[in-house]
């Protein structure tokens, strides 16, 4: 019995009893409506003209891009400002991410230094400690530094994470470690065979942190929320759609048009790199 | 010359010149993360303490005298009103963590042992499982805000039923009912993925050596499948706990904390505290208890359900 692809591998073999089948196929398509009809919901409201919002027609009778322009024209909501801001943040911040934590990943994976020990113990500490104690000492910290409102406002506080640079560790160590012994006896320093040999093995497991990284990026709520509400111009689409709802309260296809902006961009990188973000949170999962 | 002399020569050499003396290399690397560890991680821990000790009126700043543990005290004085907001809000955190952590657990290993079987388009499945946890939490609360409306979806499929409407957002508990579900919506993907991994790591002989007894798959769930998921599910109802105990965005975008201040969580709390009111002596104060809170239930949780792994 050979496995014919990925996805029949592993699991229990399903019972051949016709009505375990039914069962099982009934179940994953009711759990598939669950988990899929809001965001179809929210597609269909937004293409629907303002007098078929109430109505329960899966297929709008007039369908129309209304929404979406009178959103981008109001003159008093900058979308297209928001859509701009979350996109330099979240990739600003991907790719600060990427460089110092894999620079740091590096060292902890591989150089032997004082303080070493010390240094990773604390970060391990960190993981178990609750964000919320951060939230009001890092507000002070940012306001006193004059960065209310701004893009690094919103970025510096995130940098200091240690999920990325655990993540890269793990996979440095997993780098056979002759490869960068031969480098040495050719006479590379430490920066050339970081950046000529590991690096260049390294490039699923960056761009998994950087998917990931983009996504945690492009959604936090919270923190931009408090960089941003009193300056309009300055908030990402998350922080937007909030005030958004302030605004339009009852503007259903207005509310939905301005959360499918914001959804879209994610779902379209989730569907091209699913594999990978669902394999790295499965692995962080049993190795946390 | 084989390599392996070449390899363990460059060892030596890599370690002479580390035993030589100071290496600065090392330094170089980890850098520019620990300038932002130290930071904003690693010196708020100090400074949130230390802020809690002084009155700290963000909005004025001649007004902040250093008044000892007066934020900590005046939480436990029935007459202040910071106390009756904190508590209210503790106990509206409690309330979510006891409603939403059992199916967000339950249901995430039922959802897991279905798509632990072997059937074709599982992977279609589980990457529709997930999808909602790519969402914004503003994203997934506006559109569970639009379902639970008097007009929403929600309500039109009771009424199609015979059931009547309800007024989700603004009644008790319905407000909770509506938070959960969308919170379960959101998030149990996450869970999910995690258990599932663990379900395949599971010794496929454990299973046939107990069908080969003929113990009954309910049997076999209970005496293998639970067993061998202790550990990751010591972890997921810890994250679980953790994710539910920062409940924030729901309540704000899906009910603003209503009705009546009932869905403000202690999150909600320390912004409106500290961020809107600008008492940030008091809102460290406030979040250091709760983060104290927090890792005594870690360690609890660890401590009574991880214990017995080796047994």
């Amino acid at each position: 019995m050979a496995e014919r692809s990925d996805e029949d591998q592993g699991g229990m073999p399903v019972s051949t009893s016709p009505v375990y089948r039914v069962l099982l196929y009934g179940l994953l398509f009711l759990f598939t409506i669950f988990f899929a009809l809001p965001i179809i919901w929210m597609g269909i409201t937004a293409i629907k003209p303002f007098n078929e919002w109430l109505t329960p027609n899966f297929i709008p009778i007039n369908p129309t891009l209304n929404n979406f322009t009178s959103i981008f024209n109001d003159p008093t909501l900058p979308v297209a400002r928001w859509f701009f801001n979350s996109f330099i943040i979240a990739t600003m911040f991907t790719v600060l991410i990427v460089v110092i934590d894999s620079l740091a990943a590096y060292a902890y994976a591989r150089m032997e230094f004082r303080g070493r020990k010390f240094l990773f113990a604390l970060m391990l500490t960190t993981l178990v400690m609750p964000g919320i104690m951060f939230l009001i000492p890092n507000y002070i910290t940012i306001a006193e530094l004059g960065w209310i409102g701004s893009y690094q406002g919103i970025i510096a506080p995130g940098l200091s994470g240690v999920f990325g640079v655990f993540f890269l560790r793990q996979f440095f160590l997993s780098i056979p470690k002759e490869l960068e012994e031969a480098a040495y006896v050719d006479g590379a320093n430490t920066f050339q065979t970081f950046f000529r040999i590991v690096l260049p093995l390294s490039g699923g497991a960056i761009a998994t942190l950087a998917v990931i990284t983009f996504l945690t990026s492009w959604n936090d709520f919270l923190w931009p929320l408090l960089m941003t509400s009193p300056v309009r111009e300055m908030q990402t689409l998350p922080v937007g759609l909030a005030t958004l709802q302030g605004q339009y309260t009852f503007d259903y296809g207005k509310l939905m048009a301005g959360a499918l902006v914001l959804t879209l961009p994610v779902l379209l990188l989730y569907v091209l790199s699913q594999r990978y973000i669902i394999k790295s949170i499965a692995t962080t999962g049993l190795k946390g | 010359m084989t390599s392996e002399v070449a390899a363990a020569k460059s060892l030596a050499t890599v370690a002479a010149v580390q035993r030589r003396g100071f290496n600065i290399a090392p330094y170089l690397f980890i850098l520019p993360h620990l300038l932002f560890f130290a930071a904003f991680l690693a010196w708020p821990f100090f400074f949130g303490a230390y802020t809690s000790l002084f009155q700290f009126d963000f909005l004025r700043p001649e007004n902040r005298p250093f008044v000892g543990l007066d934020n900590y005290t005046r939480l436990f004085d029935p007459a202040a009103i910071q106390a009756a907001n904190f508590w209210r809000s503790m106990r509206a955190t409690v309330t979510f963590m006891i409603v939403s952590v059992p199916p967000l657990v339950i249901f995430a290993v039922f959802l897991a042992v279905l798509l632990n079987n072997r059937f074709g388009g599982r992977n279609f499945f589980r990457m529709v499982f997930f999808a909602p946890y790519t969402l914004s939490v503003t994203a997934a609360a506006v559109i569970w805000w639009w379902l639970f409306q008097n007009q929403g979806l929600v309500n039109q499929a009771l009424r199609a039923l015979g059931l009547g409407g309800e007024q989700w957002l603004s009644s008790m508990p319905e407000a909770w009912i509506a938070i959960t579900i969308a919170t379960v919506w959101w998030t149990i993907g996450f869970n999910t993925v995690i258990i599932l991994a663990a379900l395949q790591e599971i010794p496929a002989s454990l299973y046939e050596a107990a069908a080969i007894d003929g113990a009954s798959p309910a049997r076999r769930f209970w005496h293998i499948t639970l067993p061998m998921l202790r550990p990751v599910l010591v972890l997921v109802i810890t994250i679980t706990l953790l994710a539910s105990a920062n409940l924030f965005g729901q309540p704000y975008i899906m009910t603003a904390g209503g009705p009546t201040q009932q869905t403000e969580t202690v999150i909600f709390q320390i912004y409106n505290e500290g961020i809107r009111r600008g008492q940030m002596g008091s809102a460290a104060a406030m979040s250091i208890i709760v983060a104290g809170i927090l890792l005594v239930l870690t360690a609890l949780n660890f401590k009574f359900f991880g214990k017995s792994e080796t047994e």
